[in-house]
């Protein structure tokens, strides 16, 4: 049965479990053809630069990325002192591109980890228990199934009013159910397993089943799946910000930035339009290396 | 297969409920209480409470809610705080001019993918493969809202062949078959169209190259039929995964068209969303989600059913 998000990017991959369970022996391959694929590694090392960059901004000798200037608005690219030019309030670009990514990153990111955690617990719960369990957890994410997930996103944190903290809790909930229903299904898989009902009737204890046997197969193919997730997540934030429902100004984000430099696309198109090569960047980045990673793992897309 | 309709449509029954509670929660997880959004903060007291009475904001909860759901089911909405008009009235208004929004930008995504798909999927060269690859990579990357910024930039600013905004000329709120309002929906479908578009055609590759590789195909080949007929079976067989795929992103781009209908100031339910949420017109808010939401089932089940009849294959418990 092919599952299917809500996502706004992505078709969900049928998702199958790796029927050997998980040894070193399989990371270690894992991590050999990962270091085999040039465009996965091309990607890892681009984020790499983006999130160290990000963190290490403060020593990086830029601009301070709030300070304005009415004389110096809107200047070009390449101007002496601000390579990437100057925004609508004379602030230094290449340090607000620089310290943007901080909260674009982190607001794409930390939503997805979140759902990971919950909705994976959630439909490993729901997988491994069946039964009513089963039904009271899949029909209540079928709820959230109903509403397309932009929409589900904007009315949430359109409804808690802007700000950081409501948008990470709007997307974490965008997020659970489609990383639930696929956890659920795999779970599911994996329990009609016989070396599930072997571990049984050698007197395994259940705790024990779910760490070694359950777990071992379901996290490759559910981090595959929540990894595909971040470019969406990357986006859908950005968008919220865009909106105005995200990060509140002054604060430097790629969404954001975008927004307030609308205003500007008549006067200077190119720094307008600077914000959202970094958010395409980024999310090119994950999805090529969510790519990467599934075929590296063998979960069949 | 009526029978399979009308179990799926009474198992759709709980999951309205749940979404009605979703959708009344809305207004509760504001912050305040809902009063507090149309009056002055200075207002006396005995004013708030009056009007929490006439809205009935002073009973517990559960009776809110099921008050709410009872004029809600016979087609009321309520009535915008912005505006005064009936919410239903602003919905249903705004609701057709997403509806054609969406309906040009999944005719042209879908027809595009359809082909680039198809192609990619049949092509002896890497080159056509790899470049539709590409194509449907960017599709799934690139932040909508920005490309239809940088289309604006490109197609309005630099060469002033399209109109930057709106849905037609001057204070058009409505959509007609002129040229004119046809002008007007160039950028905003395109910009819409790209998400389906990357998702559909990766879809629709990935497909035809399983359906290829099935042993019909090498039958209908040895017995000498033809590269066209073989692909109207390829088609026909690929046809039931891709439909899923393409009701889902129908249904999204109705959802996620927010974005876009906000860079062109588009007058439709995004929009409507978008200005109620900074008016705090709760109302609006919860009237055009419960809408949006309600399609979106309505689709969801459409596309379920249809699949079924393409496909029978298809058992379904």
């Amino acid at each position: 049965m092919t599952i299917q998000t809500p996502s706004l990017e992505l078709g969900t991959p049928l998702v199958q479990p790796i029927a050997v369970a998980a040894g070193r022996g399989y990371w270690q391959s894992v991590g050999r053809r990962l270091r085999r694929d040039p465009v996965t590694l091309i990607c890892a090392a681009v984020l790499i630069l983006l999130v160290l960059s990000a963190l290490a901004a403060p020593w990086l000798g830029l601009a301070d990325p709030y300070k304005t200037s009415m004389i110096r608005r809107l200047y070009p690219l390449g101007s002496p002192g601000h390579l990437l030019g100057t925004d609508e309030l004379g602030r230094d670009m290449l340090a607000r591109l620089i310290y943007g990514g901080r909260l674009s990153l982190f607001m794409g990111v930390t939503p997805v980890a979140c759902a990971l955690l919950i909705g994976g617990l959630l439909g490993i719960t729901a997988g491994f228990l069946g039964g009513r369990v089963n039904m009271l957890i899949m029909r209540i994410m079928d709820v959230f199934y109903a509403f397309p997930s932009v929409l589900l996103a904007i009315s949430l944190s359109g409804a808690m009013g802007a700000g950081a903290e409501n948008t990470l809790l709007a997307l974490t909930l965008v997020f659970i159910p489609p990383v639930c229903r696929v956890s659920e299904s795999v779970t599911t898989q994996v329990r009609g397993f016989d070396f599930v009902d072997a571990a049984r009737a050698s007197g395994a204890a259940t705790f024990t089943i779910v760490r070694v046997h359950v777990l071992g197969n379901v996290l490759g193919p559910i981090l595959v799946y929540a990894t595909s997730l971040i470019s969406v997540a990357i986006i859908l934030a950005a968008g919220l910000s865009f909106l105005g429902l995200g990060v509140k100004p002054p604060e430097p984000e790629w969404g954001l930035m975008l927004n307030t430099l609308r205003q500007a696309i008549y006067v200077n198109p190119v720094l307008a339009a600077l914000p959202g090569v970094m958010i395409f960047i980024t999310s090119i980045c994950f999805n090529l290396m969510s790519d990467g990673l599934r075929a590296a793992m063998d979960v069949k897309a | 297969m009526l029978l399979y309709a009308l179990r799926r449509l009474i198992y759709l029954v709980p999951v309205a409920f749940g979404v009605s509670l979703l959708v009344f929660a809305l207004v509760h997880l504001a912050p305040g209480d809902p009063i507090s959004a149309i009056v002055p903060p200075d207002a006396p007291k005995e004013v708030v409470d009056k009007l929490k009475e006439y809205y009935g904001f002073d009973k517990p909860l559960p009776v809110q809610y099921f008050r709410w759901l009872a004029v809600t089911l016979t087609g009321d909405l309520g009535t915008s705080i912005g505006t005064g008009r009936p919410v239903a009235t602003e919905v249903a208004s705004a609701f057709g001019n997403t509806i054609i929004l969406a309906i040009s930008a999944t005719l042209l995504a879908f027809s595009l993918a359809i082909i680039l798909g198809t192609a990619a999927a049949y092509a002896k060269s890497r080159i056509v493969d790899r470049l539709v690859t590409l194509i449907s990579l960017v599709g799934v990357s690139v932040p909508h809202f920005w490309l239809a910024i940088v289309l604006v930039i490109i197609f309005a600013v630099e060469l002033g062949a399209l109109p930057p905004m709106g849905i037609g000329p001057e204070n058009s709120t409505g959509w007609r078959l002129d040229r004119a309002h046809l002008a007007h929906m160039v950028l905003p479908t395109i910009a819409l169209s790209v998400i389906p578009l990357g998702v559909v055609t990766r879809t629709v590759r990935s497909t035809i190259k399983e359906t290829l590789s099935m042993e019909f195909v090498t039958a209908l080949q040895a017995k000498g039929m033809s590269d066209g007929q073989i692909l109207r079976h390829v088609l026909k067989n690929a046809a039931p995964t891709c439909l899923a795929v393409m009701g889902l992103q129908a249904g999204n781009l109705i959802g996620g068209s927010i974005l876009i209908e906000t860079v062109f100031a588009w007058p439709g339910t995004g929009f409507l969303l978008n200005s109620a949420i900074f008016r705090r017109d709760l109302p609006i808010l919860q009237g055009t989600t419960l809408v949006l939401a309600f399609f979106f089932m309505m689709l969801n089940l459409t596309v379920d059913v249809i699949q079924t009849m393409v496909d029978p294959r298809i058992k379904r418990n």
